[in-house]
This record gives structure tokens, sequence and C-alpha cells, in this order.
């Protein structure tokens, strides 16, 4: 059967099993809306297209799905291209399809004609420009198996409008030949046993688990090898979740605003076995006097991620599920009692620094929120924010048990990225409560997305961490410029008026004593709940590592509480 | 130091800007790249020489795999491979000069293709040393104008050439992958 182009794009993402779309309609993409009303995929109205690709993205982050957004040609596609590199950067499956303008009409600076594969070209895994209607189904099929396979990562589908009215017969491929396109699969054989020498070898081994070994559903298999052979878990930002952060062997998150102890335990082991992590400046610090005592060991899909920041001294490229499951049956158990104690001196002496055991001296702290948050949920919520110190004190301070539950901007940081990706993630899982903790500055740069919320009946929750500052940039201006806080100050509205504006309840929240009244609020409350804490305007994320600092160089948090805090 | 790769890559619309994008992005420093038809004409053939001093081969090579275009990539420097470039060099020539420079080429088995009042064209195929050189005798006649191709690369007879593979490490042999 005939069919035009606009409905054989619908056709093949039924085929895909889409049934969300986020997006806005423009010019260049009104037969595709209009094709829509024939299909069963819901599609979510967004009021920017930022807001469309957080939303998809946080959608393929807490469904493992691949999202998909919708713009229009120009300015409606230039618009993604912030949630395109956010989703780049995280590596998450998303698909972009955007109209474009007629075929005929391309170079010629139509109305609203802008080079959009062009312009994402080195912030898409891949992308395509389609003038004809018989592209269409192919170039779907494709995308599709391009953003979920191998390192996932977002893929572009630019479709003409001519292409989009074209009629022409609908054939939906049954296999996919990309001649140039083979992600790996395992290691050989004698690499594992290499493997394996060096594991049983190490006397002071560390795991560094990254977002791949959520996107490879690994979480059991890297359990398995760090309770054979006694090997503590450090995670990624976006690792979070690979392990649980009850497990004794867990060292939550690394880095610049990891755990001390964590870091201190990076920066002593003999051996380093990196999963599905990409030895980020975050995590690292100065590359030189990184981890200077450990062999590595790097587990990776993506071969341009070999000795890229760190040189190893075992690559195994491939899926690391798929790598780990034929490594474990070569594992040994060892013990490493000895390593474990060390490390558990440094977590009581962080654990010593921590600001939950502060006494109450009237003021919020942000850390304290989280926890509470953390309580009220039974660490069960999708937890989702925006980008800055907040973000960081979720990291720290919600105890993932779980993997998908932890819906957060890592490699691009980008602010505004929660609100949205709350939504999405709503629509990706409804058996758990959605939960997005934001900042101030970071909520108002989406905030217009409080109004699909509300459109689309989705049940999320809000807890701003109100500082009246930007507080991330504000932390380093007070560390390294001499408190000199130039464009951090910000004044915002009455959030919970916002929130009233759009029939969404709201609290502001100023004492300690009046958290845990207001979560219950929030729980015992049907759809979406704003929740305004006022925190402490100066407080700091610690410990931190100054950028390029080396990692065990860290700014610690002081050990009692004083009447100035650092 | 330089290396020569060599990328097969489909042939459609945009592929070389994918490529060029790429070295860009990836800051890599490319001496010089040249594109043409291979045998089959779904396929083209890319010979990248990338001075390995600022930009790692294997770093280069990973990155192509990464694009979805890129079929294949050798590694062909230090290998028993046939290495050209061609040159065109415009040199300015009276009547009394042209025999010199005519056997200047020859020397260099170059060969006189243009001939005009004042200049003559010499055309000359080889390697990136033996052009130098050439240039070099050429140049105190005055080289108004010098294109060059670039290198283009063929391994001799059924020598293979490397491919560090994907994920190749700067110590020992762990270069292998097992494709699906």
């Amino acid at each position: 059967m005939e069919l035009t182009g606009a409905e054989i794009l619908w056709e093949s993402l039924m085929r895909e099993g889409v049934e969300v779309v986020f997006g806005i309609p423009g010019g260049a993409s009104i037969p595709i809306f209009d094709a829509m009303l024939k299909y069963p995929i819901h599609h979510v109205l967004t009021r920017h297209e930022q807001g469309a690709a957080h939303m998809a993205d946080g959608y393929a982050r807490a469904s493992g799905k691949v999202g998909v957004a919708l713009a229009t040609s120009g300015p409606g596609a230039t618009n993604l291209v912030t949630g395109i590199a956010t989703a780049m950067l995280d590596s998450t499956p998303v698909v972009f399809i955007t109209g474009q303008v007629q075929s005929y009409l391309i170079g010629g600076d139509a109305f609203q004609e802008v080079d959009v594969t062009g312009i994402t070209l080195p912030i898409t895994k891949h992308n395509y420009l389609i003038t004809q209607a018989d592209q269409i189904a192919p170039a779907v099929c494709e995308a599709f198996y391009i953003a979920r396979t191998g390192r996932p990562g977002p893929v572009l589908i630019d479709i003409c409008k001519d292409a989009q009215i074209e009629k022409t017969e609908f054939v939906y491929p049954e296999k996919i030949e990309l001649v140039g396109y083979k992600p790996p699969r395992t290691a050989p054989t004698h690499l594992l046993n290499k493997a394996a020498e060096m594991i049983h070898a190490s006397k002071k081994p560390i795991i560094l688990a990254g977002h791949g070994a959520l996107i490879s559903q690994a979480m059991d298999v890297i359990q398995q090898l760090a309770r054979t052979t006694q090997t503590p878990v450090a995670m990624t930002l976006l690792g979070l979740g690979a392990m649980p952060a009850s497990d004794p062997l867990s060292l939550g998150m690394m880095g610049m605003h990891g755990e001390a102890y964590c870091n201190l335990a990076i920066q002593n082991s003999d051996l380093i076995i990196a999963l599905g992590m990409r030895f980020d400046d975050r995590v690292t610090g100065n590359l030189k006097t990184y981890a200077p005592h450990a062999k590595k060991i790097h587990i990776e899909i993506d071969p341009s991620e070999v000795d890229k920041n760190v040189a190893v001294d075992l690559p195994l490229i491939g899926d690391l599920k798929t790598v780990l499951s034929d490594l474990l049956p070569l594992i040994e158990e060892v013990h490493h009692d000895q390593w474990l104690e060390q490390i558990e001196e440094w977590r009581a002496e962080s654990d010593s620094r921590d600001i939950l055991y502060w006494p109450d001296d009237g003021k919020l702290y942000t850390a304290q929120v989280i926890h509470n948050i953390w309580e009220a949920t039974q660490g069960n919520a999708v937890l989702v924010t925006g980008v800055g110190q907040h973000q960081m004190w979720a990291a720290q301070y919600y105890r993932f048990e779980k993997p998908y539950r932890f819906i957060t901007s890592g490699g691009a940081g980008t602010m505004g990225f929660g609100v949205p990706a709350a939504l999405g993630a709503w629509f990706a899982d409804q058996q758990n409560e959605v939960w997005l903790v934001d900042g101030d500055g970071s909520f108002q740069m989406t905030q217009a997305e409080l109004s699909t919320m509300v459109q689309e009946g989705a049940n999320v929750k809000i807890a701003i961490m109100n500082n009246h500052f930007l507080g991330m940039v504000r932390q380093w201006q007070e560390f390294f410029y001499d408190s000199r806080y130039s464009g951090t100050p910000l004044t915002g509205p009455d959030f919970v008026k916002i929130a009233e504006a759009h029939g969404i309840p709201g609290r502001r929240i100023t004492q300690r004593e009046e958290i845990y009244p207001a979560l219950e609020f929030a729980k015992n409350t049907r759809g979406p709940v704003l929740l305004n804490f006022i925190v402490e305007k100066e407080d700091a994320v610690y410990p931190m590592v100054p950028a390029g600092a080396d990692l065990h160089a860290m700014i610690r948090r002081p050990v009692r509480q004083t009447e100035e805090i650092v | 130091m330089q290396h020569t790769l060599i990328a097969l890559v489909e042939n459609k619309p945009g592929v070389l800007n994918r490529v060029a994008s790429l070295f860009r992005r990836r800051n890599f420093n490319i001496d010089s790249l040249n594109v043409g038809q291979t045998e089959k004409p779904d396929i083209s053939r890319m010979t990248i020489v990338v001075d390995s001093d600022s930009t790692d081969a294997r770093h280069v090579e990973a990155n192509l795999y990464k694009l979805v275009n890129v079929i294949d990539v050798q590694d062909v420097t230090g290998q028993p491979a046939v290495v050209r470039d061609l040159a065109l060099i415009k040199v300015n020539a009276k009547l009394s000069q042209r025999a010199e420079i005519a056997n200047l080429a020859s020397i260099f088995r170059g060969r006189i293709v243009d001939v005009a009042a004042e200049s003559v064209i010499v055309e000359i195929t080889g390697t990136e040393d033996k052009i130098d050189s050439l240039t070099e005798l050429l140049r105190p006649f005055g080289i108004i104008e010098m294109v060059r191709t670039g290198q283009v690369a063929m391994m001799r007879g059924n020598y293979a050439p490397v491919r560090h593979l994907p994920g190749a490490g700067s110590n020992g042999n762990h270069h292998e992958v097992l494709m699906n």
C-alpha cells in the first residue's frame, strides 16, 4: 500500500515500539503532526524544544528504551541542540526527528531553513537528511538500531517537507546492513586470562563503575566480581546504582565531589578495574598524579576511549556485561581484608565531617533535605536533578540502591535538565515515585515545562533547593576567586505562587522541623507538588577536588561545626 | 614522524565532511587527506597522513571507526606499500632554461606537460622525498605555483596492512577485537 512519508514515519515508529514522543509542531512538520492523529502514539506538547529533548532523554534513561523528540525546522531544530549534546555526552539513546524545508529549497536560505545535519554532526552518533519518502523507513530502522546499540547516543533524522508529503510503497526493513557499524561484543580469551592474572595478583584493587555498567545492564556481574574478589566499587556520577549504596563494598561516588575515602582508595590502589567509564577530568583530577601505583584494566565498548585520558595496561574492548560474564569463570575467590580495613578507617574519618550530624542551627542545609527525601521515599524514588550544588548533594546523599533511579546530566552539565527530564522519567516509570530535586537557578531555566507537567497530569514531586545563588559557581568564586560573587546572586519569583498559578500546590520550608511534614504533604497529594526549601545561601559541597588538582588533594568540610562555615 | 592511514568509506554525500569534522573536533593534526574512487562505485578511499608527533595514529583510527560510514581503516606506515604523491610545478623558464629544466625533470622521471613563452609545468609522481628534492632543485628558477595531490598508498602484493583495530594498546599485542 502506498503511504505518505509522514505516515511511513509513524508506521516505522510503531514498529520500533514507540509509545510517546515529545515535541512541538511547526511549518515544516505539519504533515507529520497531521498523520500522527491516525496512530496510537502519545504526543507530549512541550513549551520549548529543549524541554522535548530533555524529556526524551529522561525517558530513555529511566526506561532503557529509545526516547523520541520531534521539532520543526530552523529554530525548532536549533532549540534541540543543547538536549542533543546532553544526550551525546551521556550516551543516551534518543532519536530526534526534525522537519526540514522542501528538498528543492535546500541551500537557498528558505524561511526557517537551517543546516541541521551540519549543526548536529559533531553532537550526534549519526544523522540523516531525508529528501525522499522511500528513505524514511530505512533511516528510522537504522537510527533506532544505532541509537541503542554499541555505545548508545543520539541520532537525528531531518526530513524534508516534500518527503513527508510524497507517497510511496511502505516496506519496513527486516534486517539492517550497516557495513561500517559493528559494535564489538567481547574480548579474546588470552586477554581475559591476562585480566584474571592481574586481578589475582592485586593486593589493593578497586572497581570503577561508570554509566556503561547501567547501559550494559551489568550490575549483577559487577557485584559478583566485587564479592568474589573482595574488591570495593567506586562509581561515577552516572554509574550510581551499579552497586547498592548499602553494600559494604560500595564506596559511593568518586571524583571532584566524590567521597574522600573513595578518592583515597583510588589513589592508593594497585589495580583499577575500570568498567564502562571514560576517566573524565571530573573523575581523575590531575592525570599526572592519578592512581600512580595502579595497573589499569579498562573494559569499554568504545575503543576511542581507551588510552584517551589515562594510559591503561590492559584494554578489553566489548560489551561490558558480555566481557565480564566471560571473565567471571576465570576468577578465583580472593580476600583483601587489610585493604578493606584501611578503607573503613578512611570512611570513619569522612563520617566525622558529615553535615548530617550537625546540630540544628536554625538553618536548612540541602544535604539534610535530600537525606530526608531519601528517608521519606525509602530510597526507592526515581530522582531527577538539575545541575549544580544540589545535584552533587543529591549524588552524595540520596543513597541509590538500584540502577536507573538517578536521572542527571553528567558530561554536559546542562542546567535546566531537571524539570523536563523529570516529566520524561515519569512517562517511563509510573511504578515508582518521581522526585525532582532542583536548584533555583536550574529550575528557572526550564520552568515553562511546569505547564506541560500539568497538561499531562504528571505525578512529579518538585523540591527546589533555593539558595538565591548560582551556587556551584558561587562556591568556585568563594574558593578560588576571593569570594567575588560576580553574576551569581539570583533573585527568583515566589515559587509557591508560580506553582499555584499552574494549579500545583506548593509550600515554603525554612526550618528543619518543617521538612518531614512537607515531604508527607507531597507524598499524600495526588499529582505534582512544589516544595520551596529556603536553604543556607553560602553552603559548599564537600569534599572538593579543585579542577586539575590531585585527586587526593581535597578541600574537606571542617570537622566540627563552627559559627562560620569556611 | 608521519603516519599513513587508509580509510575505506561509503560513497555517500557528506562523508568527507564527517571525516573532516571529526579531525577538527578531536584536534587531530592532518598533513594531507586524499579522497578518490575505488574499484567499487559505492566505496571511496581516503589516504590520511597524520603528524604522529602531535596526533596518535591509533586514536585517529579508533575515532574513524566511530563514524557509521567508515568501513575499514589500515595503517601502511613502515609497511611494504607503494606510496605516491603527484605534483604539478609551474616554473619560470626562459627559452634558454627549458632544456636544463627538462633535464632535471627527467632525472626524477618527471616530465614537462605544458610549455609557455616564459614558463613550463613539470609533472612529477613519486614519494614525498623525491618530489621535495625536485622542488628544491627547481626553486632557483622561480616557482610560480605548485599543487600536490597528497599521498595515496597501496600495500604491495599479498602483504596485509596493519589494523591496530580499535582499542589497540601502547604496550603489547592486545589489539584483537571480536566483532559480531
